[in-house]
């Protein structure tokens, strides 16, 4: 697991994926920070925060699109493969890698955090409970990314098919309004990211909400191994 | 070490490898021999736990690669037909990989750079991957399957795609390979198998047709029915002549190679050795033969040769001599017909291939 750990790490940073990642991160949240707290005088970083989430949610297929399809496409899955390793290694190290990756960016928070430490005293627990909430929710997105990296081989249907499956999720709350039978319309809306990650913007941690995005987690790294397994049983 | 029990596999409904049986010896190198499209990479990829057999079993050095994959896979080196190579890694960076992957604990910087040398590719080990040529990728692919010395090394058609100073190299390698580990390797170019291996399996269309046949190990000349010959003189005269030697059947082709000499292609019936009538004939009439060749059959001849013993094969009967061959020879015309068919485009390309690699052989003696 760290030895794929460390070679999605170095290539990331080998090739400009890793880069283009953090630095468009840093621009929009660079953007936001100034816009609604350095200039608008507020302490709250929950503007900064909104915004990133959107932007994280079409950020993530650049760090998952390759992940699994390019192995595939490049036959390099041989090499994995026949190697004295488990599949749940393989997907586990690609896993953390784009974690890091994300949390790399998403670290730049915390760090506006400091810097209104610097003029007033910031409130800490809202600013911890957002990064705690994006950090799961993108933590969510990587696993589901991964799952449907791992299901072709082309990097464009990959990115693609990750973009429609986050508007979705983004869109839930939307969706589920549409439903008017009472038990569609709760399944639906407990599926919806955004209601399980508002809890996390109010400072609030809340068992269920972790509980949740592990789960995600989980169930499509889970799934991705299934799907890596298929294929040899083909 | 390599226990191959009854495997098979189906690709969509259809049968890919139809029980595949076979054990590798300790210190063996087995070649696998097939046309494209034989079966040879699915079998390969079934012994290293790539991919999954339908049924059967592999056992390697008495692990089972499905149950104990971990330790089975341990023990094997491979390289796939194509070199599980990382373009934007450098030759280092993805060696370095390739041996924290495999889980080798041997002094690690000693051991890239002895595969390096090995191989031959220390001269590039700082370069990104992608920028090198052909014969070097395919070099760094073998080098990865070495990595860790592991008992069993398996090379899907290495030499493919290296010039022939290079292929002489792999081959040697290959070879002194066997005293320390357990080789399988596939091509599809008979004269190779022949070069390297201490024992054969020939693969058609998902069946091993023939384990170890003896003729292939000592050459094929004698499944030939052709001779080149080129004589000095009037090529009037020298057809009416060689047509009068006992056993030739027509001659095929003439070619002028200058002067008065020209170059003819005569079948003759198998089992007939032509060689010293035609030389007694064209001498009495004061024709000097100038060159004079059995033409090796190709791939494709010896397949054929092969397939139509398939039965006897099965029945444990593997080791057959010439005689019993040309018994055999006539019942088959007619799997003939339909083998030639299906492999008439493969034909002509592994010709041409085989007709290459030829020239490189000689070139090793040599140098």
């Amino acid at each position: 697991m760290i030895a794929i750990f460390k070679k999605e790490m170095s290539s990331y940073f080998n090739s400009i994926v890793g880069y283009i990642f953090i630095a468009v991160l840093y621009l929009f949240s660079g953007i936001f920070f100034w816009a609604t707290s350095l200039f608008s005088d507020s302490a709250s970083l929950n503007g900064v925060f909104a915004n990133l989430l959107m932007i994280t949610v079409f950020l993530m297929p650049i760090l998952t699109m390759r992940l699994i399809s390019e192995e595939k496409r490049a036959k390099t899955d041989q090499a994995l493969f026949t190697a004295p390793i488990s599949s749940w290694s393989i997907v586990l190290g690609k896993y953390f890698s784009a974690l890091a990756v994300y949390t790399v960016g998403i670290g730049i928070t915390l760090v506006y955090g400091i810097i209104i430490a610097y003029y007033t005293v910031p409130n800490w627990i809202e600013i911890v409970g957002n990064f705690v909430g994006l950090f799961l929710m993108g933590a969510a997105l990587i696993a589901v990314g991964i799952f449907l990296s791992s299901l072709t081989e082309s990097q464009v249907v990959s990115a693609i098919s990750s973009y429609a499956v986050s508007l979705l999720i983004l869109l839930m709350d939307g969706i589920a309004g549409f439903f008017t039978d009472k038990t569609l319309h709760e399944i639906i809306s407990y599926l919806s990211f955004s209601k399980h990650y508002k809890s996390f913007t109010l400072g609030l941690i809340n068992v269920a909400d972790i509980v949740f995005f592990l789960s995600v987690c989980l169930l499509f790294l889970f799934l991705t191994t299934r799907v890596l397994e298929k294929k040899r049983w083909n | 070490m390599i226990e191959v029990k009854k495997i098979e596999k189906y690709y969509a409904g259809k049968k890919a490898l139809d029980e595949i049986n076979f054990t590798v010896n300790e210190g063996e190198i087995l070649g696998f021999l097939g046309p494209n499209g034989a079966g040879k990479s699915t079998t390969m990829n079934i012994i290293t736990g790539y991919i999954a057999p339908t049924k059967g079993t592999v056992l390697i050095d008495g692990f089972d690669i499905i149950r104990e994959p971990k330790k089975a896979k341990s023990r094997i080196g491979y390289l796939p037909e194509q070199p599980p190579l990382y373009m934007d890694m450098t030759v280092k960076g993805y060696l370095n990989f390739m041996y924290d992957l495999k889980k080798v604990r041997l002094n690690k910087q000693q051991h890239i750079n002895e595969i390096c040398e090995k191989v031959g590719i220390l001269d590039v080990y700082n370069r990104t991957i992608k920028k090198l040529s052909k014969g070097y990728k395919q070099r760094i692919g073998i080098a990865q399957a070495l990595i860790g010395y592991p008992p069993v090394i398996i090379l899907d058609e290495p030499t493919v795609g290296l010039d022939p100073k290079q292929i002489i190299s792999v081959r040697n390698l290959i070879k002194s390979l066997s005293k320390n580990h357990t080789v399988i390797f596939s091509s599809h170019i008979l004269s190779e198998v022949q070069a390297v291996c201490s024992r054969i399996l020939v693969i058609n269309k998902g069946r091993i047709v023939a384990d170890n046949p003896a003729e292939l190990l000592s050459g094929t000349s004698h499944m030939s029915d052709k001779i080149v010959a080129q004589v000095d003189g009037d090529t009037q005269k020298v057809q009416e002549i060689i047509k009068e030697v006992q056993g030739v059947i027509e001659i095929n082709d003439i070619s002028h190679k200058g002067d008065n000499i020209y170059e003819y292609i005569i079948t003759f019936e198998k089992g007939f050795d032509i060689r010293r009538g035609m030389f007694k004939a064209l001498a009495q009439n004061d024709m000097p033969i100038i060159k004079f060749d059995i033409m090796e059959p190709s791939l494709e001849d010896v397949f054929i040769e092969l397939t139509s013993r398939q039965d006897n094969v099965i029945n444990g009967e593997c080791n057959e001599t010439a005689e019993d061959l040309q018994g055999s020879q006539e019942e088959s015309l007619n799997d003939k017909e339909v083998l030639n068919d299906d492999n008439a485009d493969e034909s002509l390309e592994n010709t041409a291939e085989n007709t290459s690699v030829q020239r490189s052989d000689s070139n090793d003696s040599d140098i």
